[in-house]
């Protein structure tokens, strides 16, 4: 069938997860130039109302699993529901977060069906392809762009013989958008309690201790980040006094956040969060491409760096040749004096 | 308690956190030649937690296995010398140009000639694809439970592991039951150094090679014949560019941007 199939993930309060409708938003133009269906997997616990959140994405068809034993998120019981949903819909395309869950599941979802699985994928195509030995055609084959090799390749990767095409997506790469307030699909429940006794076995949760984020850089409309440049922790709250001035919120490269100047949840880049803000200011940042993957399509870019050939410079509106850590306070003042 | 008998999944990656100028290829193509390679890093974490299972389980034996090229044999040699018991490289050009999915079959294949495994521990994932597949997909192979991005050793006894699982959102305890699959993230306690006595032991030994053959494997499923996924096309990344704008470091420039930013409604 020319389905497309997301698996759902849920958050801590039963919600559907902003990951997973990034991914329907996806699925439903997939599933569109498909002329196929947008399909959804749930699985949880006293979950029957997700539906109708899943619904304005554009999704026709919600496969419900309902049972304790699929709260909070284990590898087996999950497992056995995905493969049930996958074997009786025979979608062609499955999508999976890149989250913790999304890489546990897929992986051995992938190996029981012998099917292919493209990590971390940044963009998803509909396209054709040639094998240039036999000469064989596929109409409308699902491209699956990453970055390969650290970030220094993109590589388009194709499954042209086995189906479903699987990938996974990180979040924050794909935009949500509502498809149709007042769109409706149905819902069907999936019943695995034969599978789940023994996979509920394997795995026993002891102790969970989950926090809520409290950093939002993703939906943030200003961004302020520090690279590794920055020096230091102290001349990073110099970015939190912009940020906090100008309603922005703080953003970090991995070189910084490896050094410890912030925490690993303002990361920017591809193993970080993809942020699109009105206003990104880049602070001691030298523009790996792994970083800029991450940010590139900001609106506006400032750029403050003391190497006038930062790479980072090519893409910035505005370079700012000089040392953040006196460029910041002096855009502080210039910003309250404007003001007034 | 007897000991437990693991296997260490280790890789040997190209360094792709150093990655030169003359890393790819002109035809867009990785040069290997031209990379230094490592010890997968977080192979090394996984190392370290099948020592501390060693360290509370006397009698343990822990078995490294690498697939890749012949040189991958300074994995294992560097591997005893922090206090691994054997090792062999599995080595062949019929498994190469693998796929996760090959990859992880031959694999399953080699801890199965291995046998009687209680736990196989891995890197959540190697540097140089970061796919984080292959140990859940040998989990899956063996049919046996999995548990990824394990990063405290909490307990073992003689029939189950409890571990911690670092989250994006947390930390998870978990209990699961040999055999398993453990995969072990970077945050998780770095590997011991290697011990002099070891290395002047281990200096001059010949580190155990294994070919496709030993294995046993469906020859269908492994290499390129066996892996799914293919490589379309590669572009090397282009950088946009913009007209951008100087703006010099006075009070007099900065004040000018920062008025225009407030005037176009941006800050």
């Amino acid at each position: 069938m020319n389905n497309v199939l997301v698996y759902c993930e849920l958050t801590e309060n039963n919600h559907i997860a902003d990951i997973s409708l990034e991914l329907c938003t996806k699925g439903r133009q997939l599933a569109t130039e498909m002329n196929g269906r947008l399909q959804a997997v749930v699985a949880g616990s006293n979950i029957k109302e997700v539906a109708a959140e899943l619904y304005p994405y554009g999704v026709d068809e919600v496969f419900l699993a309902d049972d304790a034993r699929l709260s909070p998120y284990r590898t087996l019981p999950h497992f056995e529901v995905v493969l049930k949903v996958i074997n009786e819909q025979q979608p062609d395309v499955v999508l999976f977060g890149a989250t913790t869950v999304g890489r546990d599941l897929a992986p051995r979802i992938s190996s029981r069906l012998q099917c292919g699985l493209t990590a971390d994928c940044t963009a998803l195509e509909l396209g054709d392809h040639t094998d240039t030995l036999t000469g064989k055609e596929y109409k409308g084959i699902l491209h699956q762009i990453r970055p390969a090799f650290g970030g220094n390749i993109i590589a388009t990767i194709i499954t042209p013989e086995n189906k479903p095409q699987m990938a996974t997506v990180r979040e924050g790469v794909m935009r949500k958008e509502i498809f149709d307030a007042n769109h409706k699909g149905t819902v069907a429940m999936v019943d695995v309690s034969d599978k789940l006794h023994a996979a509920d076995k394997a795995v026993t949760i002891i102790r969970r201790e989950i926090v809520e984020k409290s950093i939002n850089i993703k939906g943030a409309s200003i961004v302020v980040a520090g690279g590794y440049g920055m020096g230091s922790k102290e001349n990073f709250q110099l970015l939190h006094d912009l940020a906090h001035l100008i309603g922005g919120e703080v953003g970090a490269t991995r070189a910084a956040v490896d050094a410890g100047f912030c925490e690993p949840e303002r990361q920017i880049g591809q193993t970080g969060v993809t942020v699109r803000p009105r206003l990104y200011i880049a602070c001691g940042i030298s523009g790996a491409v792994q970083h800029r993957a991450g940010m590139e399509d900001s609106a506006k870019i400032i750029s403050i760096n003391t190497d006038p050939n930062a790479p980072i410079n090519a893409i910035a509106d505005y370079t700012i040749i000089g040392d953040a850590c006196t460029v910041l306070p002096m855009m502080m003042d210039c910003y309250s004096n404007n003001l007034k | 308690m007897s000991g437990l008998k693991i296997v260490v999944l280790a890789k040997q990656v190209p360094d792709t956190h150093n990655v030169g100028a003359n890393a790819m290829n002109p035809d867009g193509t990785v040069n290997r030649a031209a990379l230094p390679t490592v010890f997968n890093p977080e192979d090394l974490n996984a190392l370290e937690m099948a020592l501390q299972i060693k360290d509370r389980v006397p009698g343990t034996h822990i078995t490294v296995v690498t697939m890749g090229l012949p040189k991958a044999a300074g994995i294992i040699t560097d591997s005893m010398s922090r206090g691994a018991d054997a090792g062999f490289v599995l080595s062949d050009p019929r498994l190469g140009g693998a796929d996760t999915l090959a990859t992880s079959y031959a694999l399953s294949k080699a801890v199965e000639m291995v046998g009687n495994v209680d736990l196989i521990i891995g890197g959540r994932q190697a540097i140089d694809g970061d796919t984080a597949q292959v140990g859940p997909q040998v989990a899956e192979k063996l049919d046996i439970p999995q548990v990824t991005y394990a990063e405290t050793l909490v307990n073992v006894d003689a029939k189950s592991i409890e571990l911690t699982r670092r989250l994006a959102d947390g930390i998870e305890q978990v209990r699961v039951n040999m055999p398993a699959v453990i995969t072990v993230t970077g945050t998780a306690k770095p590997c011991r150094f290697p011990h002099a006595h070891r290395l002047i032991k281990l200096d001059g030994m010949t580190v155990e090679t294994r070919n496709a053959d030993d294995i046993k494997p469906d020859l269908e499923r492994i290499g390129k014949k066996g892996s799914p996924t293919k490589v379309k096309k590669i572009q090397n990344v282009v950088l946009a560019h913009k007209e951008s704008q100087q703006v010099a470091p006075t009070t007099e420039a900065l004040s000018e941007l920062m008025g225009s930013l407030i005037a176009e409604h941006i800050i």
